[in-house]
C-alpha cells in the first residue's frame, strides 16, 4: 500500500506518456519491421524472414528513381525555404524597427499552420491549374493567349506548394537563432572595423547556422514524407515515396515491400535528423 | 596637450522628454586616461556609444584628432571600444578574436600573427590562443577583450564598464593593471564607470555626470578635495551635510554657525551673513579631540554609534540641534583599542578650514 502511493504519481506522470509511445509508437515501427521481412505470396503475404524485399529496393531502379526524386524535391524545398526565410527572419529581427508590425509579419507567416494542411495544398490547384489565377492574370496581361499547363502538375509545382506548406518551418528556427545573437557581437565587429556585409559574413552567418540548420532538418524530413502534395499538384512524373508506400500497401497488397520502403525512409530521415542535431551542436559549441 | 578627442555641444535627444546627453562640451587630452563617473542613466554610455559611433547624436559634434567624426560609422573611426560583457565571438578562437580587426587593415598574415602575439603578450595569455571564450574565466575574458581593442593601435580606446562583472579582489588587482597597461600602450582611454574608487585610482581626469550634463571635472584630487556641488561631493567619497547659516563672510573665507558650534571654511564666493548654506563634511578629515586639547573650528556633540570596520572605527556624533555627521579614526594598535570611545560620551570634533565644503542654498543630494 505505502508502496502503491509512493509509486503511484511517477508511475501517473511517466508511465502513460511512456505507455503511449511503446503503444502507438514503438510497437507499429516493430510491427513494420517485422513486415518488411515476410514474403509476398499471391494474393497475400506469409511470414518469412529474408531481405528479398530491400534486395527488390535496391536493385529494381524504379524505387531508386523514387527515392532519388523524393531527396531532390526535398532538397529543393529546402533550399526555396531557406531563401525566402533567411531574409525574412533577418528583416523581422534586424531591420523591422516596429514591435507592432513585427509580429504581424511573424503571424502572417505561422497563422497558415493553422489551417487544414489539405485546403493549404489545395490552394495551389486552383493558382497553378490551367484555370487557375495564374494563368488568368497572364492572360489579362497579355503575356500569353492561351492557358498554359506548364504550371501545374510537375516537380515545379511539387516545390512551389511544399515550400508554401513548410516554410514556417524554416522562418521559426532562424529568427530564433538571429534573435539570440548578443547585439553587442555585432557591434563589436563594426568597432573592430568591419562593414555591414563582412559583419553579416563573419558573425551573424555563422551564429545563426544552428537555426538554418534545424530549419533544414524539419523541412527537409517533412517533404520527405508527404504525400498530398504530390498526390494534388504532382502530375503522372510526381510520385514520391510516401506514395508508394500508400500504394504498396493500398492496391498493390504488397505490405512487406511497403514495409521494407517504410524502414528505409526512416533511417533516411533518422540519418538527416541526427546530421541536423550534430551540426547544431557545432554551431552552438562555443557557446554565448 | 593636444586634444585628441573633441566633443562640442553635444546632445542625446530621444524625444523632448526623454534626454540622454544633453549639450556637453568635453576636450581629451591625448594620452589621457579619463573617466565618465555618474549613477546608472546619468548619460554616460550614452556619450561613451556616442563617441565610438554607435548612436547618433541629434546636435553637435566630436571631433578625433582634428577631423569630424560625428556622423562616421563605428568601422571608420580609429577608436575602439571593450564592451562591458566583452562581447568576445563565441565561434572564434582567442587567436581569431584578437586577429579579427587586423584582418581589414592590410596587415600580411605574419604581422597579424607577430601583433596578435604582442597583444596577447601584453595581457599575459599567449598561452590561451587556441582557447574559445566559453573556456575562459571571466578575468580573462576581460583581457581578451582588452588585447583585441589595443591590437589595432587605436588613437582612443573606449571601456564600458569594464570592470564590472569581476568579483572585488580581482576587480582591485585589475584597476591598477588596466592603468600601467594604458601607460604601457600610451593609448587614450575613455572609462564609463560608476564605481567612485575606479575612478579615482585610475584616471587622470574624472568627468562626473548628471542628468546628462557634466557635473564637475577634473582631477581625481580636485574632485575630492573641492567638489563643486553636493551631488559631486556626495557620489566621491563619503560626506555628511549639515544646515548651517552664514554669520560673517567675505570672497575668501565664511564663519558658519552649525548645530554643534562654528565652524571657519575657506570659500570661493562671497557669503553675507544670513545665507542658508549646507555644509559638507568629509569623516577622515575629522579629529576628535582628547580631554583638554584645543582646536580652532570645533563641533560639539555626543557618540550616538560605533561602527567598527577594521581599518578603524565610525563614529556616529549627534550635534546639539539633532543633526548627526560621521567622523572617521583610525586604529593605529592595539593599545589603542582602549580608547574605544563609548556610546553616549560627550566628543568634540576637529576639522581644517580647507576641509570644510560649503555649498550654497538648503540641499538635500
Amino acid at each position: 500500500m505505502t508502496a502503491m502511493r509512493r509509486y503511484l504519481p511517477g508511475v501517473l506522470v511517466l508511465g502513460i506518456p511512456l505507455a503511449w509511445i511503446v503503444l502507438f509508437m514503438l510497437l507499429p515501427f516493430g510491427i513494420i519491421g517485422t513486415y518488411s521481412f515476410w514474403l509476398k505470396k499471391y494474393p497475400t503475404f506469409v511470414p518469412a524472414f529474408q531481405f528479398g524485399n530491400y534486395v527488390t529496393l535496391f536493385t529494381d531502379p524504379q524505387y531508386a528513381l523514387v527515392l532519388l526524386r523524393t531527396a531532390k524535391i526535398s532538397v529543393l524545398v529546402c533550399l526555396a525555404s531557406l531563401l525566402l526565410a533567411y531574409p525574412f527572419a533577418y528583416y523581422l529581427v534586424y531591420r523591422c524597427r516596429s514591435a507592432g508590425l513585427r509580429t504581424w509579419l511573424y503571424m502572417a507567416v505561422i497563422a497558415p499552420l493553422w489551417i487544414s494542411y489539405l485546403l493549404r495544398a489545395y490552394v495551389w490547384k486552383t493558382i497553378l491549374g490551367t484555370q487557375g489565377v495564374l494563368n488568368s492574370f497572364l492572360i489579362w496581361a497579355g503575356i500569353i493567349d492561351t492557358p498554359s499547363s506548364i504550371f501545374l502538375y510537375n516537380q515545379f509545382s511539387m516545390v512551389v506548394t511544399l515550400t508554401y506548406i513548410f516554410i514556417p518551418f524554416m522562418v521559426m528556427p532562424i529568427y530564433t537563432a538571429l534573435e539570440k545573437i548578443p547585439a553587442n557581437l555585432i557591434e563589436a565587429s563594426a568597432d573592430l572595423g568591419m562593414g555591414p556585409w563582412r559583419t553579416f559574413w563573419n558573425v551573424t552567418l555563422p551564429m545563426s547556422l544552428p537555426g538554418v540548420a534545424a530549419g533544414f532538418t524539419l523541412t527537409f524530413c517533412l517533404s520527405f514524407g508527404d504525400f498530398v502534395a504530390p498526390f494534388l499538384v504532382g502530375g503522372p512524373d510526381g510520385s514520391l515515396i510516401a506514395n508508394v508506400i500508400t500504394t504498396q500497401f493500398g492496391s498493390a497488397l504488397n505490405w512487406p515491400l511497403g514495409s521494407a520502403l517504410s524502414v528505409v525512409m526512416l533511417v533516411v530521415v533518422l540519418g538527416v535528423v541526427s546530421m541536423g542535431d550534430r551540426a547544431e551542436r557545432r554551431g552552438t559549441a562555443g557557446g554565448v | 596637450m593636444t586634444p585628441i578627442i573633441e566633443i562640442d555641444h553635444l546632445s542625446k535627444h530621444y524625444s523632448p522628454t526623454s534626454i540622454g546627453v544633453d549639450d556637453i562640451s568635453l576636450s581629451v587630452g591625448d594620452g589621457e586616461f579619463v573617466t565618465l563617473l555618474g549613477p546608472s542613466g546619468c548619460g554616460k554610455s550614452t556619450l561613451l556609444r556616442m563617441i565610438g559611433g554607435f548612436e547618433t547624436p541629434t546636435r553637435g559634434s566630436i571631433r578625433l584628432a582634428g577631423h569630424d567624426v560625428t556622423h562616421a560609422p563605428p568601422y571608420r573611426r580609429a577608436i575602439n571600444m571593450v564592451f562591458q560583457d566583452y562581447a568576445l565571438f563565441p565561434h572564434m578562437s582567442v587567436g581569431q578574436n584578437v586577429g579579427y580587426g587586423l584582418k581589414l587593415m592590410g596587415c600580411s598574415q605574419l604581422e597579424i600573427r607577430t601583433r596578435v602575439y604582442d597583444a596577447l603578450k601584453l595581457v599575459g595569455l599567449y598561452d590561451k590562443l587556441k582557447l574559445f571564450p566559453h573556456q575562459l574565466s571571466g578575468g580573462q575574458r576581460q583581457r581578451i577583450a582588452l588585447a583585441r581593442a589595443v591590437v589595432r593601435r587605436p588613437k582612443v580606446l573606449l571601456l564600458d564598464e569594464p570592470l564590472s562583472a569581476l568579483d572585488a579582489k580581482l576587480r582591485e588587482q585589475m584597476q591598477i593593471e588596466l592603468k600601467s597597461l594604458q601607460e604601457k600602450v600610451g593609448i587614450t582611454f575613455i572609462m564609463v564607470t560608476h564605481d567612485q574608487t575606479e575612478a579615482l585610482v585610475m584616471s587622470d581626469m574624472i568627468v562626473v555626470m548628471e542628468r546628462g550634463r557634466i557635473a564637475q571635472q577634473g582631477t581625481p584630487q580636485q574632485l575630492y578635495d573641492h567638489p563643486a556641488s553636493p551631488y559631486v561631493a556626495n557620489f566621491i567619497g563619503t560626506t555628511t551635510f549639515l544646515p548651517g547659516q552664514v554669520r560673517q563672510g567675505d570672497g575668501t573665507s565664511a564663519r558658519i554657525a552649525l548645530g554643534g558650534g562654528e565652524l571657519v571654511a575657506n570659500v570661493d564666493q562671497a557669503f553675507v551673513p544670513g545665507d542658508v548654506v549646507t555644509v559638507g563634511l568629509r569623516p577622515e578629515k575629522m579629529r576628535l579631540l582628547a580631554e583638554g586639547e584645543t582646536a580652532p573650528n570645533v563641533l560639539e556633540g555626543r557618540i550616538s554609534e560605533v561602527v567598527y570596520y577594521g581599518l578603524g572605527l565610525r563614529l556616529g556624533i549627534t550635534l546639539s540641534d539633532g543633526a548627526r555627521l560621521w567622523a572617521d579614526q583610525l586604529l593605529p594598535d592595539t593599545l589603542a583599542r582602549s580608547q574605544v570611545p563609548s556610546v553616549g560620551a560627550p566628543a568634540r570634533l576637529a576639522v581644517a578650514a580647507h576641509n570644510v565644503f560649503v555649498f550654497a542654498g538648503q540641499v538635500a543630494p
